[in-house]
């Protein structure tokens, strides 16, 4: 177990050199010079070559590339070019609007998915089966922006129950942040649920065609009584790994939704540092990012390395 | 807790007292502006956001803009210019402080001009102060600048956000916490969402009305247009979306101002590019434009058209929209004319504004009429930068040009639309040293007529300045002579 | 239930890829021309859609817009199969060797980056269209369509008739396309069909942050970001599109779902 253990960890290590490779020289190449955005129309060509010696923008690149990585390492993720404020705090910031506003999402979609996953595959080919199944056909075909749009329109420009976006902050309160972030997270977690309610359903009917189901029946419980005091444990794996996923997707995929609800969240900065050229923001974003994502694939394979012995022998 | 209990016994008194139920006047205000500065130092950057929310409120210079768009005196209270027009001696106010209670004197005003036009000044306007000589300091309420040569419009200069006076002390962290000399003083950066201020009880000149106010950023339309009509927000000065302004005027809780700016929008020509070298093709496309399609479909009829490049309310505007009235046929003609019976291809590459995005579709459809195809490429800012304005690789391009008389570009070979005229260069730099304002005028006509009868651009119209506000707000500004959100003299009405 | 998810996906997908082909030949207007004075119609018997802010059609610019669309859709698909299929089946090939280990790895770091954000960045340094966005959109089904391929195959290699390939001298490229490519042909289809929903619904969304296909050519993303502030007073705009998008989707997932049953109900797809 140990050995398999390492053996990810040195993968997982591997990927991170090369995403982090990646992602500079990709970001690197895009053309635009943050300086001269900065600066704008009038500007003289002394006043930007100024400014990139200010930004630090003048060193080679495979320098600036180690200085971005070894500062990383110290979690010092460098300073914005346009805010001129540390990367890692502003990251911070961003970060108690996407977090909750994931987890929000995440909550909505597991409240309304387990119960209709469940439902559906006891009813199994009856007609409330078909009904939840069509249910999450429709939601995995909308749009989330779309739907946002809709949200809009009918709860805060017609009804007013919500304001149409905006993001108090946590010291207007807990209760008045929730309030912001509800129309968000219902758009996030519209298809999210509906996906999630797919793979609750089949997971539960995979589980009970399994043998100790059976047994269960054999012993005179329900087929609903054996569900529940037997299958919904064994079938969460392949739900929880999903449930994974779709968090670092959150994390990252709130991006549009942000744009529309206009949150300052994690997204908009990214779209904001993309439009401004504030590459080292840029970086380390995307960076966290993909971190989070290799991180939660790392987690899931050592669960289920410690859940089935059978995996470790795969390399 | 219990002043917040005072406070409101205090407001029912005075409600009883004023015998209605909202007379406790507000005097706080939140204002929503569309773009968020990327940083809190007006002195080193173009983003006219930075001005937009410190201009006038938090920072000061020499001289100020007022609403109508004229130079007043600031913290210079007058100045002396003597014969030659090469030397300025400014009489500065006495008493003022930074915010952070030091106090503002000629050092400071030295120190300002200085760092401005230094070598490594990083001044996105520093051509306002390259004809600054010296700048010496009298006494502590006296400051001399002497230029090279003279300058009819150095006090305009000086007005600019780019020209306020700044404290060597605070320089350092200026960018984060910015301290100034204005009626408000900066609170609390929330970055991504908004920025406080509140009134600075120690200002010089006369107290504001309001106590605090608050700059939210909403740079969506859909939740601008959201944010103002569940009034989560008080003002919206330059409202993004111009369609909504209807619904806005349809409704009592709100007044809607229409005001102008110094953004001439204009179909950029790469004057360089052939065939948009060729001034026949240049007239057939001035023609073939509808000017009044555009200022309807892409601003829903907000804008004043123009043809040349100057703002229609300064007092020098020549009215040239005649010399390109639309008419499709006259263009096919010139361009037969030129050598194009059948048209030809050619970029139009748009940045991101709605009125370059929406204008550009228009504008297509307007040209392929007349047998000229476009190829449209949105294109960001920094794209737009990169490629049009510093790699001059485009054909057509739009963009509201919104310095204030900022008819000089012309006079700039090397600037990105890349018209070369020596007859036009040299009636610049007789502008620039003119102090005469009948000959200036007479000058200022002349240029425009130039630029017009070269059709060196498409002159499309004058960019308008909507603000959205609460009803009862009195004393914002309308127009926008320069990028500043002026809350000196806001107040609720009772 | 199953052949009904056929009939009725396959009947939206005919409706939608019909508007598409017929566009090619006849649409109601003619949407290159800008009509303001006819602008935020709203639906009539003159335009079944209404018109949008420019005057133009919108029956006419859905019809259009389902061949961006399906164009942008259908090439990226084709670019994650055409890659993803040939490295998994090389993968499953030398399962266990460095190859299979550098492909699944390669797989599991495409799969690490968010793809919309990276789908900006494409866009940003290739500059917005519809050919950068089939590039964004193509990249991320590679992975998608290798580990599938891989995985299919595994198995297959252990059988009876694969072993007696091998036994016969066959190479591991011939016994690949040979044996194994018609063995998971129908598992590819079914998850292409999902993909090709999905290919839709990224294109929507790039073009609605204005990243897809530029204007004049009409795209359904672009029609709801262009509505988005006239929806107070103009919803049509934003509903007639958004429904169009809705309805190919789930045209396409349900045609997905009732070919797997009636191809192979034992096929999973991934859907994520």
């Amino acid at each position: 177990m140990l050995r398999y253990a390492l053996k990810r960890a040195l993968s997982l290590i591997i990927s991170l050199a090369v995403a982090s490779a990646v992602i500079f020289m990709v970001i690197e190449v895009a053309p635009g010079d943050p300086a001269r955005f900065m600066l704008g129309l009038n500007a003289q060509p002394d006043t930007i070559a100024a400014l990139r010696t200010e930004l630090g923008l003048n060193v080679s690149k495979p320098e600036r590339y180690f200085n971005w990585i070894s500062g990383m390492l110290r979690g010092d993720f460098g300073t914005s070019y346009t805010y001129r404020s540390p990367v890692s705090q502003m990251i911070a910031d961003r970060m108690w609007v996407s977090l909750p506003l994931a987890v929000f999402a995440l909550l909505l979609s597991i409240v309304v998915a387990f119960p209709a996953g469940v439902y559906a595959a006891s009813r199994r080919g009856k007609t409330g089966d078909i009904t939840v199944m069509g249910a999450t056909q429709l939601g995995v075909a909308v749009p989330n922006f779309w739907f946002a749009m809709m949200l809009v329109l009918v709860f805060a420009i017609n009804l007013r129950w919500f304001s149409a976006g905006g993001f108090p902050g946590w010291d207007a309160g807990f209760w008045a942040a929730i309030k912001a972030l509800t129309l968000p997270a219902i758009a996030l977690a519209l298809p999210q649920s509906a996906i999630l309610a797919r793979v609750m359903r089949s997971s539960l009917l995979d589980i009970l065609s399994e043998d100790f189901m059976r047994t269960a029946r054999a012993k005179g419980l329900s087929r609903r009584q054996a569900l529940w005091r037997h299958g919904l444990r064994n079938a969460l794996i392949p739900v929880l790994t999903i449930i994974g996923l779709q968090f670092s997707f959150l994390l990252a995929g709130a991006i549009i939704i942000e744009q529309v609800f206009f949150l300052p969240g994690l997204g908009r900065l990214i779209f904001q540092s993309i439009s401004a050229r504030d590459l080292i923001v840029v970086e380390s974003v995307v960076m966290l990012l993909v971190f989070s994502v290799i991180l939660v694939n790392f987690l899931v394979d050592l669960a289920y390395a410690v859940v089935d012995p059978r995996l470790r022998s795969r390399t | 807790m219990s002043f917040d209990f005072t406070k409101l016994a205090l407001a029912s008194t005075f409600a009883l007292c004023a015998g209605m139920g909202s007379a406790w006047a507000k005097d706080d205000i939140i204002v929503a502006l569309q773009l968020e500065p990327p940083h809190l130092d007006p002195t080193s950057a173009a983003a006219g956001a930075i001005d937009s929310v410190l201009y006038s409120n938090v920072f000061e210079g020499l001289t100020r803009f007022a609403a109508d768009g004229s130079v007043n005196a600031g913290l210079a209270k007058s100045w002396d210019i003597s014969e030659d027009g090469l030397v300025y001696v400014f009489h500065l106010q006495t008493g003022v402080l930074f915010h952070d209670g030091t106090t503002m004197d000629a050092q400071d005003v030295k120190f300002s001009l200085d760092r401005a036009r230094a070598e490594d000044s990083a001044n996105a306007q520093k051509a306002l102060f390259t004809g600054i000589s010296d700048v010496s300091v009298m006494d502590p309420a006296t400051v001399k600048v002497t230029l090279s040569a003279p300058n009819g419009s150095f006090l305009f200069n000086m007005a600019w956000g780019d020209a306020v006076i700044v404290a060597p002390e605070t320089i350092e962290t200026i960018k984060t916490n910015p301290v100034g000399t204005g009626a408000f003083k900066f609170v609390n950066w929330v970055q991504g969402d908004k920025i406080e201020i509140a009134r600075n009880d120690a200002y010089w000149g006369t107290a504001p009305a309001l106590t605090a106010a608050t700059f939210k950023f909403i740079s969506d339309p859909t939740a601008a247009f959201a944010a103002v009509m569940a009034e989560d927000v008080d003002a919206f000065a330059g409202f993004p979306a111009p369609e909504n302004l209807p619904q806005f005027q349809a409704d009592s809780r709100f007044q809607v101002l229409v005001g102008s700016t110094e953004g001439e929008t204009i179909l950029s020509t790469n004057n360089l590019m052939p065939p948009l070298d060729n001034v026949l093709v240049r007239e057939a496309i001035a023609h073939a434009i509808d000017r009044q399609a555009i200022i309807d479909g892409a601003m829903f009829g907000l804008g004043t058209p123009i043809g040349t490049h100057f703002a229609p309310h300064n007092p020098d505007y020549v009215d040239l929209t005649a010399n390109s009235a639309y008419n499709p046929e006259l263009a096919k003609e010139l361009l037969a004319r030129a050598g194009f019976p059948d048209g030809f291809k050619t970029t139009l590459k748009l940045p991101p504004p709605s009125y370059a995005r929406r204008g550009g579709e228009i504008i297509a459809s307007q040209l392929r009429q007349v047998g000229i195809e476009t190829e449209i490429s949105n294109l960001e800012w920094a794209q737009w930068l990169e490629q049009v304005f510093r790699g001059k690789d485009f054909g057509l391009t739009i963009v509201s040009h919104t310095e204030p008389l900022d008819i000089g570009i012309y006079a700039r070979p090397d600037y990105y639309f890349q018209y070369d005229n020596p007859a036009f260069q040299a009636l610049n730099t007789e502008l620039g040293i003119e102090a005469d304002p009948a000959i200036r005028s007479d000058l200022l006509g002349k240029m425009q007529r130039m630029i017009s009868e070269e059709y060196v651009n498409g002159y499309l119209f004058q960019l308008a300045y909507p603000t959205v506000a609460n009803a009862k707000i009195r004393g914002l500004w309308e127009n926008a002579p320069t990028q500043a959100t002026d809350l000196t003299a806001v107040s609720w009405a009772d | 239930m199953k052949s009904r998810s056929l009939i009725f996906g396959g009947f939206l997908c005919v409706i939608i890829v019909g508007a598409a082909l017929i566009s090619f030949l006849w649409t109601p207007y003619d949407i290159t021309t800008v009509n303001i004075p006819d602008r935020l119609k709203t639906p009539s018997m003159l335009h079944w859609f209404g018109t949008d802010h420019f005057g133009r059609d919108i029956f006419s610019m859905i019809m259009i817009g389902a061949r961006t669309s399906l164009a942008v859709a259908l090439v990226a698909v084709g670019i994650g199969m055409g890659l993803g299929v040939p490295l998994g089946l090389w993968a499953a090939a030398k399962k266990g060797g460095w190859t299979d280990e550098i492909i699944m790895r390669g797989n599991d770091l495409i799969f690490a980056f968010p793809s919309l954000v990276i789908a900006i960045l494409i866009t940003a340094i290739l500059g917005a269209g519809a050919i950068n966005a089939i590039i964004a959109i193509g990249i991320f089904n590679i992975p998608v369509f290798a580990r599938l391929t891989r995985g299919a195959s595994l198995s297959l290699w252990e059988r009876e008739f694969i072993l007696a390939a091998r036994v016969a001298g066959k190479s591991l490229p011939r016994i690949s396309v040979e044996h194994i490519l018609p063995n998971v042909t129908n598992l590819l289809i079914v998850q292409g069909t999902i993909q090709f929903s999905l290919g839709i619904l990224a294109e929507a969304g790039l073009s609605y942050v204005g990243l897809g296909a530029q204007p004049p050519m009409p795209s359904w993303g672009r029609m709801l970001a262009d509505a988005q502030t006239m929806v107070s007073f103009a919803p049509h705009l934003a509903l007639v599109p958004g429904l169009a998008i809705v309805l190919s989707v789930l045209g396409l997932n349900l045609l997905g779902d009732g070919l797997r049953d009636y191809l192979d109900p034992r096929i999973r797809v991934a859907r994520t």
